[in-house]
């Protein structure tokens, strides 16, 4: 139960002090694998609630797609942080005021919290969690797997519609073509008489 | 029994259908050489008709629940799809010989608005967070995508990505405050928060979260203070995009606005009620002001609409079965004459280039006798000139505000609404009283016949307006 404890405050401190670190850096590369770190965290933490599925799942997709295709992003693009960040001062009172006022409001907010009684969900502990998930996915919810499914096919087709341009006039290696070349189609035979050239 | 039986899948056999029928299109476009666009474009013209008739013909089946509550099919629901699906057909049938003229006409475009209007048909019948959200995605993510789909025009890049990027952020607001509500509440169908909110009350924690789902609404409805995109994004859309966001994606909005206050959050009305009041005078107010110094039609419409559904908004704020009544009432015109007025803006074409300055509309009366004419009544209309349509669309909003006992929200709503419609006459007074401009290539068959039967609807309103009141009270009972 110790350990559970000194575990929980170890990856919720390294999670926001890796999530403020994301913001503060000065290079976004170190930005990004701040944002790493605070998903290995948030990880951490879904294991220590029993949730082992979703933080393979959260290494998986956040830090081996989501992050990498980030620091590509980042790495690609030359794009200007202290430009970026010039306009900060003038927007910090505003942005201040109002992120103070929301905070303050979620403090109140989460001071009031008590579980709704009886409408729980039950205890994990006793569940698989990948067969907990495959019991719903398909039945359950199939609704919403499926609508998300759509999405994603939207998410293709636009962009597909929004990036794909069909270039004219450049060549394209075809290997079949290649492979179906004989001498017959390939070559050219001809008989050259003696100095005359073709 | 299969699980399908088990689950109700019938009820949500026209989303089925439409999401199929779009694949089908799809693949027809990608393997089938012999098509051009303009044969997916019927097609998915005829397959969103047929869905729309389908719903129609099962409507005799009263309130129906799938898939464990999270799809609900009721009498308010079929009304709002089939207007929503006749919405996105329309102008679909209307953008054709733009895109061909424009070279924007893609195999995708159809299909892209199909698969919107599966979303829209979705969130319609949503009886749960999650078909709310992932609803309100499939419509949306189609609608970043046609927004930009003429991409090589910064404008229609920049309306796309702003629009995805201010849509995101809504995105993010409504599943907080999703959150919060399963957080405090421990139930996500709409009939477990609405049990919970019984025994609980009000608590603040759903309040905010409330809050924030309103706001995420809000933001689909275009209603102030998140109305910002609006604007831009019906100015850089090409003409058929911005149509088509005015008509279909509305209506599709406000019914899940609609579905949700009244719905789960009927115990707590009170404390949704001034948040929407209050949006929908400041939609009213800065929709109606706004608009006034615009030149581009399009800029204009965008104000247009984000007053109107202020205006529709005042039916929800009564929060009353009258109120919905009139709000479908509101939505069922202001589709009407939206399409139409996009129909003569579409006809704006003058030696084969789009145009869509107002100053361009000078003296059309003397030029082109029949567009003038239409596009004057549909702008009475907007107006709110009795006795065409418009009137009594505000008529009932206004008057179930009162029942209500919102007397301030209704005196607004009548001092908004004569502000407005300053603008409207000026565009009248542009078309038969300036100087004419040069003649305009003439409509195209697609859009003659959208026009005149807009104007035959706004014309007629008051004929066969007793069936189509019925209609709708009957709709607006079913959601109570």
């Amino acid at each position: 139960m110790i350990a559970t404890t000194f575990f929980f405050y170890l990856f919720s401190l390294f999670a926001i002090a890796s999530a403020v670190l994301v913001i503060t850096m000065k290079n976004p590369v170190h930005s990004v694998l701040f944002l790493i770190l605070c998903f290995f965290n948030a990880a951490g933490l879904f294991v220590l609630t029993g949730a082992e599925f979703l933080a393979m799942i959260l290494v998986v997709v956040y830090v081996g797609a989501v992050a990498v295709l980030f620091l590509f992003v980042v790495m690609m693009l030359d794009v200007d942080f202290t430009e970026l960040r010039s306009g900060m001062l003038n927007y910090l009172p505003v942005g201040g005021v109002i992120g103070m006022i929301l905070l303050a409001e979620l403090v109140l907010l989460f001071s009031t919290w008590a579980a709704p009684a009886g409408d729980v969900a039950a205890s994990v502990e006793a569940a698989q969690n990948t067969r907990a998930l495959g019991l719903v996915l398909y039945t359950k919810y199939v609704f919403f797997f499926q609508t998300a499914g759509l999405i994603l096919l939207v998410a293709m087709i636009g962009a597909i519609v929004l990036t794909l341009r069909h270039r004219t006039g450049i060549k394209r290696q075809d290997v079949n073509t290649q492979v179906a070349r004989g001498p017959a189609t390939a070559m050219e035979i001809k008989k050259v008489e003696s100095g005359q050239g073709i | 029994m299969s699980i399908f039986q088990q689950l109700g899948a019938a009820a949500a056999l026209p989303e089925i259908l439409l999401a199929i029928m779009a694949m089908v299109l799809l693949l027809e476009g990608v393997f089938v050489t012999a098509h051009t666009p303009n044969t997916i474009r019927w097609g998915a013209i005829a397959s969103m008709v047929a869905v729309a008739g389908l719903v129609i013909w099962k409507s005799g089946s009263g309130s129906v629940e799938a898939f464990g509550g999270a799809f609900v099919a009721d009498g308010f629901a079929r009304l709002m799809k089939v207007l929503a699906l006749l919405g996105g057909a329309v102008t679909l049938a209307m953008s054709g010989k733009y895109l061909a003229r424009t070279r924007m006409d893609s195999e995708e475009y159809p299909v892209l608005i199909m698969l919107a209007s599966v979303g829209m048909m979705v969130m319609i019948s949503a009886g749960d967070l999650i078909s709310l959200y992932v609803g309100l995605e499939l419509q949306s993510l189609p609608l970043y995508v046609i927004a930009a789909i003429n991409r090589d025009n910064a404008k229609s890049s920049e309306a796309g990505l702003k629009y995805f990027v201010l849509g995101a952020l809504s995105s993010g607001m409504l599943l907080y405050g999703a959150s919060l509500v399963y957080g405090f509440t421990g139930h996500t169908d709409f009939a477990g928060i609405s049990a919970a909110l019984a025994k609980t009350g009000a608590t603040p924690g759903v309040v905010f979260g409330l809050v924030f789902i309103i706001t995420g609404l809000a933001f689909k409805v275009s209603a102030v203070p998140f109305h910002m995109w609006t604007p831009d994004v019906y100015e850089g859309a090409p003409t058929p995009v911005t149509a088509f966001f005015a008509a279909a994606p509305k209506i599709a909005a406000i019914a899940l606005f609609a579905r949700v206050m009244v719905g789960p959050f009927a115990g707590v009305t009170h404390s949704w009620q001034q948040v929407v009041i209050f949006i929908s005078i400041a939609s009213m107010a800065f929709g109606a002001v706004a608009a006034i110094g615009q030149s581009n039609i399009k800029r204009l419409m965008a104000y247009s609409s984000i007053a109107n559904m202020g205006f529709a908004l005042v039916g929800l704020a009564a929060g009353t079965v009258e109120g919905v009544e009139g709000l479908i009432v509101y939505m069922l015109i202001y589709l009407a004459t939206t399409l139409g007025t996009f129909a003569c803006i579409m006809a704006m074409r003058r030696k084969g280039i789009y145009v869509e300055q107002i100053s361009d509309l000078a003296g059309l009366s003397r030029n082109d006798k029949g567009l003038a004419f239409v596009l004057a009544m549909l702008m009475f209309s907007m107006a709110g000139i009795p006795p065409l349509a418009g009137f009594f669309g505000k008529l009932f909003v206004f008057l179930a505000a009162v029942k209500a006992g919102l007397y301030v929200l209704a005196v607004l709503g009548v001092v908004a609404s004569v502000i407005g419609a300053y603008y409207y006459l000026r565009i009248v007074k542009l078309i038969y009283f300036d100087e004419a401009a040069e003649k305009f290539d003439g409509a195209d068959m697609e859009l003659a016949i959208v026009a005149y039967a807009s104007l035959a609807f706004v014309l007629g309103f008051i004929v066969f307006a007793q069936p189509l009141v019925n209609l709708a009270s009957a709709a607006a009972k079913s959601l109570f």
